[in-house]
């Protein structure tokens, strides 16, 4: 993959060639049981911070994980919205690994992690204004530069909003999109969460969402608790099976988007293989549906077009 | 569109350590309800995401001092110490130092030593991959021309000596098996290494870490030798020597002809 000289050169290429099916976030201790069973999932997800090591078992794994199924790598760590200019030591690294597996996609989210030389392990929240607007172009710039390949800019899930916020999220991912030519990843769970969170129509902001620059779609379980006033308070845990509010939001973004690679996010509270296996199996139910669909529709217009 | 000053991220995170602060100003809620539980979330998502990351590295110095206590303690380090990159697998470096400075934890001499021995497995774990040397090789190396020679070791290979026999504490607690009460009275030098992918800790004998220590400089194994026994009078190369071999700390042996 050689260096690009300018954004525009990524506008002929996707930024995902993950299969439009169900995968799930790599973990370690599921190793064996994907070894021994038909690895009946679409891709897999690592976070690429686990596997900036040297050696010894991460890459042991990864490297066969590779060799048999579509890879998706995300970052954690890129602090994309901090003012601060980015870690250039970390996205080396990130190149390292980004030639080293060649993965369909890498991801990142539209938060903050880093300030000064302090990790803080956490994706937190940026207002929306042209102040912060300027940061993240130039991050994402500078990373699609580094990478040579266009990413997918993740929505975060929200507990708070900026006053000084000037955009709403929709119309600053909107912007980031069209300045950098960077592609989407939908966390609807993050959706649901901010909506129930900040008390916006969660139907709404998915209709509004820019989703045809979507190439991934997230889905987790969230924690359920409420604030002092008895409000609820969604909490992104990654740490349940996917809930059937966010299934049913899932189908109106698969209705407007059509079938696309839908990661299974369960990282905490980490489930028996079959059980995530199981998760997956529901969203390649959604995608099936929906495939029949799209098919079903271009029969009939096909029908229309002969009889007309 | 005006161009409003950057938000203040350094206010942001010091009252993301500090639970006595208010929540940043900037921030509202829908209802214009308090913000405090909310940004409760992320203090917690900070705080517990890196106690736990500790409790991940540090399993043993977890289970000689307990959950609660492992998690009070852990939290003083994160609040003191936050990771300086996004790879959490190098997040603990200075914990044996902090825990070796916990007043509440002087009652457990040997815990600073433990948990030095737990970060060097971490590291082991994320080493950089090399082949050790096959053992006819080890068996064709020439005796008597060892003490010219000098030692590739294999990029995991770590030692860790204590005044408490930190190799028999780690042992016990990897395994489920009711042993013998330990004698706290004697030291152990832990030699960590992960030939293939699989982490072995052994004990070496006594000046065997300052053996170590000289191969991996560059010094000679006679070099080696006189390192181990400037510490341990007491020291057998032989006995030494067959626990390296054994777990096979050597990628290359280069003898000088």
């Amino acid at each position: 993959m050689g260096a690009r000289s300018a954004p525009e050169h990524c506008r002929e290429r996707a930024a995902s060639s993950l299969p439009a099916r169900a995968g799930v976030g790599f973990k370690s201790v599921h190793f064996p049981d994907i070894e021994a069973s038909a690895r009946d999932v679409g891709f897999f997800e690592i976070h690429a911070e686990n596997y900036m090591g040297a050696g010894g078992t991460p890459h042991a794994q990864l490297m066969p994980l590779r060799r048999d199924s579509p890879l998706s790598i995300h970052g954690v760590g890129l602090s994309i919205g901090g003012a601060e200019p980015l870690d250039r030591a970390h996205l080396g690294r990130l190149k390292t690994l980004v030639e080293r597996y060649d993965p369909a996609a890498f991801s990142e989210h539209l938060a903050w992690s880093t300030q000064g030389t302090r990790f803080l392990n956490d994706l937190l929240p940026l207002p929306y204004n042209a102040t912060t607007l300027a940061h993240v172009v130039a991050h994402v710039d500078e990373i699609q530069e580094a990478l040579g390949r266009p990413i997918l800019l993740e929505n975060p899930a929200a507990y708070l909003r900026f006053q000084s916020s000037e955009y709403s999220e929709i119309e600053f991912l909107r912007e980031v999109v069209r300045r950098t030519d960077c592609r989407l990843l939908l966390d609807v769970t993050n959706a649901y969460v901010s909506a129930a969170n900040l008390g916006f129509s969660a139907d709404e902001y998915i209709d509004a969402f820019p989703m045809s620059y979507v190439e991934e779609i997230h889905l987790a379980g969230y924690a359920d608790d409420v604030d002092e006033v008895g409000a609820p308070l969604l909490i992104d845990a990654h740490c349940a099976p996917v809930p059937d509010a966010v299934w049913r939001l899932y189908d109106r973004a698969l209705a407007r988007r059509g079938p696309v690679a839908t990661l299974i996010e369960w990282d905490n509270n980490i489930p028996s293989w079959p059980t995530l296996l199981a998760q997956a199996t529901q969203a390649e139910a959604f995608l099936g549906r929906r495939r029949r669909a799209v098919e079903d529709s271009l029969r009939s217009e096909a029908l229309h077009d002969d009889l007309g | 569109m005006t161009i409003s000053a950057d938000f203040d991220q350094g206010a942001f995170v010091r009252a993301l350590l500090d639970p006595e602060l208010p929540p940043p100003n900037e921030l509202e809620t829908p209802g214009g309800f308090r913000p405090e539980r909310r940004f409760a979330v992320y203090r917690n998502n900070v705080c517990v995401g890196l106690v736990d990351a500790l409790a991940e590295r540090f399993p043993i110095c977890l289970q000689l001092v307990g959950d609660e206590f492992f998690r009070a303690m852990a939290q003083c380090y994160v609040r003191e110490r936050l990771p300086r990159t996004p790879m959490l697998f190098e997040y603990g470096d200075a914990f044996a130092t902090f825990v070796s400075n916990f007043k509440p934890a002087r009652e457990l001499p040997y815990l600073p030593d433990v948990a030095r021995l737990e970060y060097a497995v971490g590291a082991a774990y994320h080493a950089a991959d090399a082949a050790p040397l096959p053992l006819e090789l080890i068996r064709a190396l020439p005796l008597d021309r060892l003490e010219s020679a000098t030692a590739v070791l294999h990029p995991s290979t770590q030692v860790v000596a204590s005044a408490y026999p930190i190799v028999s504490i780690w042992r016990r607690h990897m395994s489920d098996e009711k042993m013998k009460p330990l004698e706290l009275d004697r030291g152990e030098e832990a030699l960590v290494v992960r030939p293939e992918l699989a982490i072995s800790v052994s004990p070496l004998p006594s000046g065997g870490s300052d053996f170590v220590d000289a191969l991996r400089s560059g010094g000679t194994f006679g070099e080696a030798v006189n390192a181990a026994t400037a510490v341990a009078m007491d020291f057998k190369l032989t006995d030494c020597l067959r626990e390296l071999l054994l777990t096979g700390v050597f990628v290359a042996v280069s003898v000088a002809h």
